[in-house]
């Protein structure tokens, strides 16, 4: 008996099969792509694919993320507040704080000591401070996202870039560009821009701590070292911070009461 | 579908319609009724008009009117051209448009005789009410009040005693009229009579189900703000009691299935209150309380009923917005205990620094207090262009989810 976890986001689809042991059988990441029912069959299929079980031995299926109503063969769908949080309390219950840098939005979420949800708050109207802020960066610089990270780390002084604003951030970086200025002190400066911008989510919502960091963006160094130079916080990465909502997904499907 | 809709729209709804009508009525024709005109803010003092023969007209009640009639977006943008920055109260952009080009749902306000402007409210009254002045040629007065952070000083009292009789004596210069204090007194126990009913109105709420809701307040509401002072408010209100209490004793909510209770922070969205009525109401949740109401009757304690003039000053000087910042958290958390809420929706609106600046402070303050979750709203109350359906939707969802979490439905 199986339970699947499925978090279709803004830019990827993330499926997790566990067992009822709640060990993972198997995961997935996809381009979300235009159609999210077209990612969720997609993810179901190369899930069956890789473990060789049946479809029907996969007795809960939860859906998450932006796209989680889509998905037709879900028995629930549950908001990815919620499924972060319990994701992260999975992985470590003493995590108090969540922060999740996704595709188009970013979130700091507090986890109470019985791993409810508290306060959480969300990314403004801006998509400045979200992945998507990095995709915007990634091509001004014609740059493949997944250097940053470790680029990054070679910025000796990032210069100042705009917080508040995805475009007007953009038109900085061109400007810097043209002006000579060394890639990896832009990138430094974009990721610092970015830790702005999570920090001061989590203060605006408060945190304690442990604070652990989930979605596709804590995969990037630079982003993490940014925030923790700037918050004085150490955080947590889970070993696969973007399946983290997929996992609290599927952890919910194991918890409900019909579950046998 | 649930059974309040259509046929069934309370008599108390269509009295009021009428009432607010015909208020509008005189005062678009006051000069046919040899009447002076006075626009005022809304947290002014509004008693000594009344007893004056003055008809008050409330440029933000005005605007409340355009936000509701959905004619913000319109007037916004005309103010955008008129060159008024976007981030200035969207009140005042649609007020201050309206004057000049007529427009709005009922076609602009009639022309005022005096403006009256009391910045307990905020400080963008001030620059407004002088761009009024300066467009009628009307004298204005200012009515100071000093912000209360702590405590209402002796030397605060002092000054606000003065305030009052220089106001008076304003009045008495544009009217050419000498004030009867004991017209003053009356006037002024009809206003307090107002507040107490519309106290009663809003505990009607503490009951399970509630028979009204903060979007139902925020229509009854425009009576206290506009016509305070006057019999036909004391009358109005007894009336809209009655028919609440009746519904307490039938058991009947103003939502079908009341399963969360809400309170509402700030001014109401008013492009969107069906939008968010529904929104609500399909999550089982009813906004049961809210502090923008309520701030038309929190100042009972202060007044002397007896003196009510003497007082006067007092009482609009400590009203929810001329407070700081622990004040204002200490009578939210008085009204989550006294409605029994599970959480707090805050709008952060564009258009009211002073209502929206110590949010965040007062969110984390309810949390720390009574462990209840709060979600902040990015609105603003007439200009629809600063709302996204799409994100404020999925953060009610989120939210509501979240309460759901809590009382340990969702898993």
């Amino acid at each position: 008996m199986y339970i699947l976890g499925i978090d279709i986001g803004s830019i990827t689809s993330k499926a997790v099969l566990l067992n009822k042991d709640n060990e993972i059988e198997s995961e997935e990441i996809i381009f979300t792509g235009y159609s999210s029912e077209k990612a969720g069959e997609g993810l179901l299929s190369k899930i069956l694919d890789n473990t060789n079980i049946k479809r029907e031995e996969i007795v809960k299926v939860v859906s998450t993320g932006y796209g989680r109503k889509s998905i037709s063969f879900a028995d629930r769908a549950v908001s990815e507040i919620i499924c972060h949080a319990v994701g992260a309390y999975f992985m470590d219950p003493a995590i108090r704080t969540v922060i999740d840098i996704g595709g188009q939005d970013s979130k700091v979420i507090s986890i109470g000591e019985d791993g409810k949800v508290g306060n959480f708050v969300m990314n403004d109207k801006c998509s400045a401070g979200t992945g998507r802020f990095l995709e915007v960066m990634a091509r001004a610089l014609e740059l493949d996202l997944s250097s940053f990270g470790e680029l990054s780390l070679k910025g000796k002084s990032p210069p100042n870039i705009s917080s508040i604003c995805t475009v007007f951030a953009e038109s900085e970086v061109i400007s810097l560009i043209s002006k000579g200025e060394k890639r990896e002190n832009i990138i430094s400066g974009i990721h610092r821009s970015v830790a702005q911008r999570i920090y001061a989510m989590l203060k605006k919502n408060g945190y304690r701590e442990p604070v652990a960091i989930t979605g596709g963006v804590a995969r990037n160094i630079g982003v993490v070292k940014a925030i923790e130079e700037i918050s004085n916080i150490s955080l947590l990465v889970p070993e696969k911070p973007q399946l983290n909502g997929a996992i609290g997904a599927a952890i919910i499907g194991i918890r409900s009461k019909n579950f046998t | 579908m649930s059974k309040i809709d259509k046929k069934e729209i309370p008599e108390s709804v269509l009295k009021m319609k009428k009432i607010m009508k015909s208020y509008y009525f005189k005062a678009k024709f006051a000069k046919l009724f040899r009447r002076k005109i006075a626009w005022i803010t809304s947290g002014g003092p509004v008693e000594p008009l009344i007893a004056m023969g003055i008809i008050p007209v409330y440029p933000e009640n005005h605007g409340a009117m355009i936000g509701a009639a959905k004619m913000g977006n319109e007037l916004c943008q005309k103010a955008d051209e008129m060159g008024y920055s976007s981030d200035l109260c969207s009140y005042a952009r649609a007020d201050i448009v309206c004057s000049y080009t007529g427009g709005g749902p009922i076609g602009g306000l009639p022309s005022p005789d005096m403006l009256i402007c009391c910045n307990n409210i905020c400080g963008t009254v001030l620059k407004w009410y002088e761009i009024q002045a300066r467009r009628y040629r009307v004298p204005l007065f200012i009515f100071d009040t000093p912000f209360v952070h702590t405590n209402y000083t002796e030397e605060a009292r002092y000054y606000l005693e003065n305030q009052v009789s220089e106001y008076i004596d304003f009045l008495e210069k544009v009217t050419g009229r000498k004030a009867s204090m004991k017209k003053m007194q009356k006037v002024g126990s009809l206003s307090v009579e107002a507040m107490k009913l519309w106290q009663k109105i809003l505990n009607t709420a503490v009951n399970r189900p509630s028979p009204m809701t903060a979007f139902d307040a925020f229509f009854y509401l425009a009576l206290i703000v506009t016509l305070r002072g006057t019999k036909v408010v004391v009358d109005f209100y007894k009336f809209l009691l009655e028919e609440l209490t009746e519904k307490v004793e039938d058991n009947i909510g103003a939502i079908p299935d009341e399963r969360y209770r809400l309170l509402w922070d700030n001014l109401p969205i008013w492009y969107k209150m069906r939008w968010l009525s529904n929104k609500f109401k399909e999550h089982n949740a009813s906004l049961v309380a809210d502090t923008y109401t309520t701030a038309w009757c929190d100042t009972l304690e202060f007044i002397d009923e007896n003196n009510f003039i003497q007082t006067l000053g007092d009482a609009y000087s400590q009203i929810y917005l001329n407070i700081g910042v622990d004040k204002m958290a200490d009578k939210i958390i008085r009204m989550i205990d006294k409605y029994q809420i599970d959480g707090v929706v805050m709008h952060s609106n564009r258009s009211c620094k002073p209502y929206s600046f110590g949010q965040l402070d007062i969110q984390k303050i309810i949390y720390e207090k009574r462990r209840i979750p709060t979600l902040l709203i990015e609105a603003d109350m007439t200009d629809g262009r600063k709302f996204s359906d799409e994100q404020v939707g999925s953060r009610i969802d989120f939210f509501m989810e979240v309460l759901k979490e809590r009382k340990g439905i969702l898993l």
